[in-house]
Order: structure tokens, then sequence, then C-alpha cells
């Protein structure tokens, strides 16, 4: 097995707020990211998946504190602990966006209005690699090239505004892999685009995965997509990594019943006679304020017995790299009920 | 069967700019809309951003003015009603009967009405009932949706967005409609809370006998949900099948091309890298001379580029296609791609 | 039949459920703002002077004494000195005294420690209306002896007291902003509120409209248009000549703010919600948008009542808005319109310093109810 490149381990963040109690928005994740793969952390909104990602970057709000936990990153300059460098120090701003850089949903709040694409990318690489404006124009137009922009050397020119949304998530991809970083991280990258246009996506960032090596954390809520493009999984419920593993072995054997109702949530492509109702899972998310004492799904758990709603689950393995944290994987009912 | 509502070249044309120094530009979002809707079923209406299917479900509700064609509504006892030429005060008695759920419920519910006044609003604006009547009315057809009595008091922010979905569907059918357009009504709620809505207007189909037309880029909720569906390209119907001949054999080309794209929830069925897919749905003010899906089309031929395909049924079957090849070309469907089950 | 009917499960009047309107949540957003809620209760203690002006104000403001010209403030004590050397509580002012300077033989008032003129709290005095209807006799302070001087905040050039003109023009002076707003209010939300429902070239040409006006530099303007006014008029005449001239202008930042939420909410699901159930225009505008934006409207003539009370001290002050004998800061401070009376009588300044505050606090007050107004804020 390749050597990790970024391990997250045992990691909490925290949410202070000055009227409220501490929300832990994130507890105790472990993830690790390996140059080549892509690590997909599905979960639905409010489940902590941005957060963690956030995290990597140290990219948090003010409020938001990483109590606990290493995020051990192997880069250029040997291993450093993310977690405890400074957001804003000049080792976090050689890592930030040289060597890990992000994608987000919405390229448009991440591109600069009034800059043309090929200036932001050129400022990047002059930023980090040093080089004459020139010469990051050339590797620019390359990049936007590689990326599947047409007319590469024209649509530098051009504003954000001008391109269509699959052109500008293009554009930003450009941007994130200026440096050519070791690992990207890609919040929701298709989630605002047409299906046809998310497919092309998919494609280019596979492509690109393939021609640098790099390792790529990609986050979503599409079962979908993660089936399409991820080597392994997360599964996060209420900042809980409730599940986690190889993708096939995942999809194939989920062990935790929030992965599973997540699976039996999804319509699945049936003909008429073979189509099955779906089962949603009940009730709705609650909020990080009332999450349950002992796991987080207990409250909306179909298999919720004895020891669920007063302990908290330990990470058990499943198999070769497939963990859960769920009480039926340690107990069975009928012993838990004596 | 019986045709409950019928589009009979329907077209829409947006004029832009047009100021006091500026040339007006013409924008079409529909283009001679031809379709019927068969009462009780479901027709779904997909296509990508921009092809004009949200158009066509204000078009038909009346929501905006349309520019030619008429919508006719089929009466119980057979008498038809061509609902565009209608005046607001006209189209009133049949705005009882058709009704929209709205996609997002954030923005669909008045954040200064609590929810009790947002469902009885209709009942009120029609003056079909008061006090004590109106009051049981709102309150079970709420229940039917799976809010309870005692949270009609709130304002909508109280609620999750998957409540306020749900809020809006009973807005939606508290006026015992027969027709209801749902517009892209689960896109913005998380999976298990879609799984839950779509349950429930399922179930509410049942138990109303309703009509859905159901608006939606999703085509894994629509294979699910639907039974026949529309297909929509830059304004154009390209293709309308019923759901199972679709997705077995699709007639059109873009019809395949939107399956293709359309990831599938099992990683062993890994559609893998796929050049066949190219570029993106062009603007709708340059549309494409001949069939407008050319540009991005791998069968295209000169004809395509020169000549724009009717929509007509293909080889005698349920199928139309507007495709000038439709009769020979063998397109791929999505089932022979699907999973069998995946959680046993 | 039994009196108190059971209720049955799931059965809540609507009217008596626990509810917390727009309005409560506005409140208490408001209440994390401290500068605006300190600001609030400078406003509110404002205005309330400016009610209650006849029961404040200590004497006449136009009532003269040539012998006190220029005198200084007295300012109000509290504690006497007694004869046995020890204190008691009695609220008072001192006289003055006069004094020569020498070289310029001017003569000047001073303070005199030594005469202690004893000031009564709720001190019946002549007949008066309060408000103009309400018969009072008695006044929030006074001292027993009319003849006594009694210049908290010292006198002016004709010896009347400034205290009691400033609290008369407080009440002048704060109502032509309010009643400014109110007069721009109204046009600007009938004519924005057209203008952003209905849309299209009415739309277009109303902007182009507020546009023309609101690119005419304001003040000479209002110089003009005050100017005109026929000199032979009375004072309450000029008073609402003055407040039209000053909401043509205002109006039309208040049409702006309502067409834009027009705009906006016309494109909104819940509009086109009320429009599909069947609504009529009258139901939808009153019922499903007013309701929706008068937050911010409320928000919106908060922060146009500075500009309404500023242009009505600039136009007094230069002598073309108000004219004595109304009373009000800008008229006040015409009084201190040159150097040497300055610096003579420096307390002549006082309706300036309640100018800036009144202003800033009505800016902080208003951005306080802006924010709060904001859903999307937290």
């Amino acid at each position: 097995m390749t050597k990790p490149l970024l391990s997250i381990n045992d990691m909490s963040i925290v949410f202070t707020s000055p009227d409220e109690p501490d929300i832990e928005a994130v507890r105790q994740v472990d993830l690790t990211l390996t140059p080549g793969k892509t690590l997909a952390l599905v979960g639905e909104s409010g489940c902590g998946k941005s957060v963690t990602a956030r995290a990597v970057l140290r990219l948090l709000d003010k409020n938001a504190d990483i109590r606990t936990g290493e995020i051990v990153y192997d880069g250029r300059d040997g291993q450093v602990d993310i977690a405890r460098l400074k957001p804003d120090s000049t080792a976090m701003r050689s890592i930030r966006g040289a060597q890990i850089s992000m994608i987000f949903q919405e390229p448009m709040s991440s591109l600069s209005p009034v800059h043309t694409i090929g200036n932001q990318i050129d400022e990047i690489i002059v930023l980090h690699e040093g080089l004459k404006p020139k010469q990051a124009r050339e590797r620019t137009i390359a990049l936007l090239d590689q990326v599947g922009v047409p007319g590469a050397r024209d649509r530098a020119n051009a504003y954000p505004f001008e391109l269509s949304g699959g052109l500008r998530q293009r554009a930003m991809i450009a941007m994130a892999l200026a440096c050519t970083p070791k690992l990207l991280i890609a919040d929701e990258p298709t989630t605002a685009l047409d299906v046809t246009t998310q497919a092309q996506i998919l494609d280019l960032l596979r492509q690109l995965q393939d021609d640098f090596g790099m390792a790529m954390l990609f986050i979503t809520h599409d079962l979908g997509v993660v089936a399409e493009i991820a080597d392994d999984i997360a599964v996060m419920y209420l900042g809980d990594v409730v599940e986690q593993g190889d993708v096939f072995e995942v999809f194939k054997t989920p062990k935790h019943p929030y992965t599973q109702a997540l699976m039996s949530s999804v319509p699945q492509l049936q003909r008429k006679a073979d189509r099955v109702r779906l089962q949603p899972i009940k009730g709705t998310v609650p909020s990080p304020k009332d999450r349950p004492v002992g796991c987080s799904f207990t409250s909306r758990c179909p298999h919720a017995f004895g020891p669920c709603a007063g302990t908290r689950p330990e990470r058990t393995q499943v198999s070769e790299g497939h963990m859960a944290r769920c009480h039926l994987l340690t107990h069975t009912k009928e012993e838990a009920l004596v | 069967m019986t045709t409950l509502l019928s589009v009979e070249n329907l077209s829409k044309v947006y004029t832009l700019g047009g100021g006091l120094f500026k040339q007006s530009r013409e924008l079409v979002a529909l283009n001679d809309i031809n379709l019927t809707v068969e009462a009780g079923e479901t027709l779904a209406i997909v296509g990508e951003s921009g092809c004009g299917k949200t158009t066509l479900g204000r078009c038909i509700i009346k929501a905006q003015p349309v520019t030619e064609g008429k919508v006719f509504y089929h009466q119980d006892g057979g008498q038809k009603v061509e609902l565009t030429s209608l005046d607001k005060r006209a189209i009133k008695p049949w705005r009882r009967d058709i009704r929209m759920i709205f996609q997002d419920p954030m923005s669909s519910l008045n954040p200064n009405m609590r929810v009790f006044d947002i469902v009885a609003e209709p009942l009120r604006v029609h003056r079909i009932c008061k006090g004590r009547e109106l009051e049981e009315r709102v309150v079970s057809t709420l229940a039917k949706v799976g809010i309870p009595a005692d949270a009609i008091g709130r304002y909508p922010h109280a609620f999750s967005g998957g409540q306020r979905q749900r809020i809006g569907i009973a807005r939606a059918l508290v006026l015992d409609p027969k027709l209801v357009i749902a517009d892209e009504a689960v896109s913005a709620l998380d999976v298990s809370i879609q799984a839950q809505v779509l349950n429930l207007l399922d179930d509410l189909k049942e138990e109303f006998g309703l009509t859905y037309i159901f608006i939606s880029h999703d085509l894994g909720v629509v294979n699910y949900i639907a039974d026949r569906v529309v297909v929509m390209y830059l304004g154009h119907v390209v293709e309308t099948s019923p759901t199972e001949l679709l997705f077995e054999r699709p007639r059109h080309p873009y019809t395949e091309m939107l399956l293709e794209a359309l990831p599938i929830a099992d990683p062993t069925r890994r559609k893998g890298r796929n050049k066949e897919l190219k570029g993106e749905i062009p603007y709708l003010g340059n549309r494409p001379q001949g069939c407008p899906f050319h540009t991005r089309c791998k069968y295209a031929e000169d004809k395509c580029r020169a000549e724009k395909p009717v929509l007509r049924p293909i080889n005698g079957t349920a199928q139309m296609a507007a495709c000038h090849f439709a009769e020979t070309l063998n397109l791929k469907g999505a089932y022979d791609a699907a999973p069998q089950k995946v959680i046993a | 039949m039994a009196v108190d009917t059971v209720v049955p499960a799931g059965h809540v009047a609507p009217a008596k459920l626990k509810r917390e309107s727009q309005l409560a949540l506005m409140w208490r957003r408001f209440k994390r703002h401290q500068l605006a809620v300190v600001s609030l209760w400078i406003v509110v203690f404002f205005y309330l002077v400016a009610a209650f002006a006849e029961f404040l104000a200590p004497t006449d403001p136009s009532a003269y004494s040539a012998r006190y010209t220029y005198a200084p403030p007295q300012g109000l004590q509290f504690i006497v000195a007694t004869e046995d050397g020890g204190w008691a509580f009695q609220p008072h002012v001192n006289g003055y005294k006069t004094e020569v300077d020498p070289k310029a033989m001017r003569r000047s008032f001073v303070i005199d420690p030594e005469v202690i003129i004893p000031v009564q709290f709720f001190a019946p005095s002549e007949p008066y209306y309060l408000a103009g209807f309400i018969p009072m006799s008695i006044k929030f302070m006074g001292v027993e002896n009319p003849r006594d001087p009694f210049y908290v905040l010292g006198a002016d050039r004709l010896g009347r007291d400034m205290l009691s003109r400033l609290i008369h023009g407080t009440r002048i002076s704060l109502s032509i902003g309010l009643a400014g707003v109110t007069l721009s209010l109204f046009f600007g939300i009938v004519i924005g509120g057209f203008a952003g429902y209905y849309g299209g070239w009415f739309d277009s040409s109303v902007m182009r409209v507020v546009e023309f006006i609101r690119s005419m530099p304001t003040i000479p303007l209002w110089l003009g248009l005050a100017a005109a006014l026929p000199k032979d008029w009375s004072a309450l005449q000029t008073y609402f000549a003055i407040t039209i001239i000053l909401s043509l202008i205002g109006w039309t930042e208040l049409a702006r703010v309502v067409r834009g939420r027009f705009l906006s909410l016309r494109t909104e699901d819940f509009v086109t919600a009320a429009q599909l159930d069947g609504a009529s225009d009258w139901r939808i505008v009153t019922r499903h948008m007013v309701p929706s934006f008068t937050s911010h409207i409320i928000a919106a003539a908060t922060l146009a009542i500075p500009g309404m009370i500023l242009a009505e001290t600039a136009l007094s002050f230069l002598g073309l808005g108000l004219q004595p004998p109304i009373v009000s800061w800008g008229t006040l401070l015409q009084e201190a319109q040159n150097i040497r009376t300055l610096a003579t009588a420096p307390w002549l300044l006082a309706p300036g310093v309640c100018v800036v505050i009144v202003i800033l606090s009505l800016n902080f007050f208003g951005d306080g109810l802006r924010d709060a107004a904001d859903p999307h804020g937290r």
C-alpha cells in the first residue's frame, strides 16, 4: 500500500458561540487520503462533511475550533500537523493553494468577477512558482486546454460571467491545478451542473487524477456520483463518520443502518415490475444541539436497541479497511436485551 | 383513459432588451409544444436547465402569458375550456382544479404568514368555507401531508425543508385539485427527505385521484414516479414516451445522452470515461438551425443541420421522437446497465 | 349544552395560537444592537421633550428681559450650605452680579454664589394649554418669584431663556422631520409601489423622474423654493410649506426602496403561489407583499428623518426656512452666526449639540432597525 498523503486522526471540531452552548460539528473523525485515490465524503446537509474538508485547509470560521486530533500531511517538506499550524501562517499558506487546493460548488463565488480567468490563474502561478508573467500565461493556456476549455488562448481573456456554468467549473479546476497540488478537495463540484455537464466534469477529474497522480477528497450528497468516481467512501451523519471503507465493499454490504437507509432512499433504475417502494428514513436530521447522547442515528434508526441511546458505538472493523460505528456489529439484539 | 389537459402549438417568446437605444432581441423559450395529459397519469417533463420545462409548466397554469398556442382543460362532462384566452377573473374557477407545487421550499411560503393562513389562503380566496369548517379542512389537509395540528400556528422558518415542502403540497391539495404541476418539487431536498416526499406524492395521488405533471431534471426520480415522459431540449419536445420504453430504448439521441450521463448508485456499473458526451447546451439566443440538438449529436448528418425534424410516432409504437433517424437508430437504454438491487 | 365545550384534539383555534409575529422577531434581533437600543432611548427622550414642550419649558420662549442679555448659564444645584455649617437639600440656582471690565468698560454678568434662588419642581404657573388644547397650570420646574432670573442654560441677545427656546425648538425641528417623512412615505409607497408592482413603461418613467429629481443639487433647489414662499404667510403656513418642500425630495429615496422590494418580491414563489390561488392584485399586495417589507419601510423611514431635520436646520440657519418668531433649532442657530457672539455667549450653540445627538441617534437606531429587519441577518 502506498504511503498516505494526509491522515486525519481523531479530529473533533467544535463551534463556539457566546449565547449558546458549544456545538460539536465533527466528532472523532479518522480519514486517510492516498495519492492517486479518491475518497468520497457523503452525507446529507449539515452532517459536517464540508466542515471536515475546510478544516484540512484551515478555512474554518473564527468560531470553529479543532479541539482534538491531528491532520498529518506528508508534503514537500516532510510531515506537518496541519491542525497545529496557524490558519494564516506562512507554512499554512505555502500548503494552501499550492499543495492542497479546493474547488467549490459555485465557481462564481471563488472566481473574481472583475479579473479575466487567465489573469487569475496567472497570478497563482506567479505567486507560488515564481514564473514570469509571459511564461505563466503559457502555463495557464496549457492548463485551460488540459481541462477542456475550447479555444483556451482566447477564453483566457474572458471574464467569469462570460462563461457557461460548465466552463466556469473547468476554469476553477484549472485554477486549482495551477500548482499541481498533491491533494484536491472538491466540495460538491457538480451539484449545480446539469447531468451531461456533470458527467463531463467527473470524467475530467478522473483524467486529471491519472495525469497528476493527486489524491482527491470529494464531497457530495449524491450516491450516484460517489459510485462513479470514488475509490473509498466515508459516510457522515451528524458529525460522525458512521461507516467508511472501499467503495465497492460499502455499496455491496453496507453495515451501518444509516448507510443502508441512504441507499434505499435513492430510486433505483428499475423496470416497473421490479420497482420497490422507497424506504425513506423516518423523521428529519436533528440539529446538532439535540444530538442523541449515544449513537447519533438512534432517533431515526429502525434497528435501535438497548445500548444505542446511551452509549456511543466504537469504530468497529468489519473487514480489511471497512469500518462502521454501530452497536449491531458488536452486540446482538438478544444479548443486549438480557 | 380520458384526456385531462392538452397543449396545442404552444410557443413562448421573451423579448429581451429593447431599451431606448437598443434593438430588442427575441428569445424563444418554447417552440410549438404539443402534448396531452391523461387523467390519472404522472407525466414527467425532463430536460436540462434552460430547456423550457419550467416555463412550460408556468404557461400551462397561466402563471405566465403564452405568446401563441392553446391550452385546453377537459372538464368532467367532456367540454373543453381554453385557458390561455381567459382573463384573471374567468380563469379563477379553474385555478381550483389545477394547482402547483414549487421547487424552493424557502421562497414558496410567505415568511410572514402562519402555516394555517398559508394553507387556508386558497380556501378564503375562493370563498369555499370559513370558520370552523375552514379550520377543520386545513387541519385535516395538513394531517394528510404529515404536519401535526399543533404546528399550524408557527411560521415557515420554524420548519425544516422537507416539512416546508409538505406544507406547500398541502396548499396545493386543499382545494381538491384534479391536476397538480410539481416543478422540481423534490430537487432541493436531501436524499432521505426526497424519498419521504416522493412516497407522499405517490400516496396522495392514490387517495385523491390526482394527475401529476412532474417537472424534473433527475431521471432516476422520473423513472420511479412517472408513467410517461416528455423530454425537452432548447424549448422543443424531442421525445415523448411511456417511461419504461424510454429507459429501455430511447428514440432520440439526446435522451440517450441523458441516460448515458446519469450516474448510477452502484460502483460495479461504473460507466467510466465517456468521450461521447460532448458540448454544452447552446445559449437560447443562438439556437442552431435545423435540428436543435445537431451541435452535440454524434449521429448528426447534413440533413440535421438543414432541416428541423418533426415530432412523430416511431414505428407505430407509443413513442414519439423528433429526430430524422429515429426509426433506424439503435440507441442505448439505461436498464441494461441498472443494478438488480443494491441491498438484498 | 355545556358552556365550555371541549375542543377536540387537533382543533386549535387559530386566534389563540401562541405565536411570535415578525415584529416580535425583529424586536428581539434589534435588542442585540446595544448602540441602537441606547439611541432608541435618546430618540424617545427627545420626542417626549417635544411632546411636552410647554410643560417642560420653564418660561415662555419669547418672553424677553432687557436686564439679562447674554446672561450665562446658571446651572441647577441641589445642595445648600446651612447656617449651622451643615447642608440641606434645596434645588436652586444662583443669582447674577454685574462686573465691569476695567479696560473695556464693558458690563458683564457673573454668577453670584451668595444669592440663592430656590427652584421648585412641579411649580404652579400661569395657566397655559399643553399641545394647544389641554389646560394646565403647572410646570415641570420654576422659581418661586417670577421676577428672579432663571436661566439654566443661559440667555440670548434679548434675555430670552435658552432652555425654554431649545425645548420649543425641539418640538418644531423634530415634528418637521416626522411630518416630512410621513409625507415622503406616502408618496414613496404609492408611487414606488405602483412602479414596482406593474413594472414596464410606468416603472421606467417613474424611475427616470426619480433620477432627475435626485440629480438636482438639493440646497439651491430648497433655497429657490423657500425663497418663493410669500413673506406674508403665517408661521403655520410656512411650516407646512417647508415640510412639503423637504418631502418633495425625500420621497424619491423611499420610492426607490419600496420599488426595489416590490420588484424582488414579485418574482418570489410565494407571490406566484398567491396568484395561482386566484387572489386579486389588491389582496396580493396588501396581504402577501406589504407585510413582507413593512419592517424595511420602517427602517428606511427612520433613516430618512435625520436628513429632514438637517435640511430644516440648514434652511432656517440660512434664513430661508422657518422665520423668527418660530423657534426651531435652525432659527436658534441663526443667533449664533457671528464669531463675536460665540465668544461671549457659547451657550447659544446648545441647539447644535442637540442636532448632532439626535441625528446620530436616529442614524444608529435606523441602522439597528435595518439590520433587525433583514431576515437573512443573524
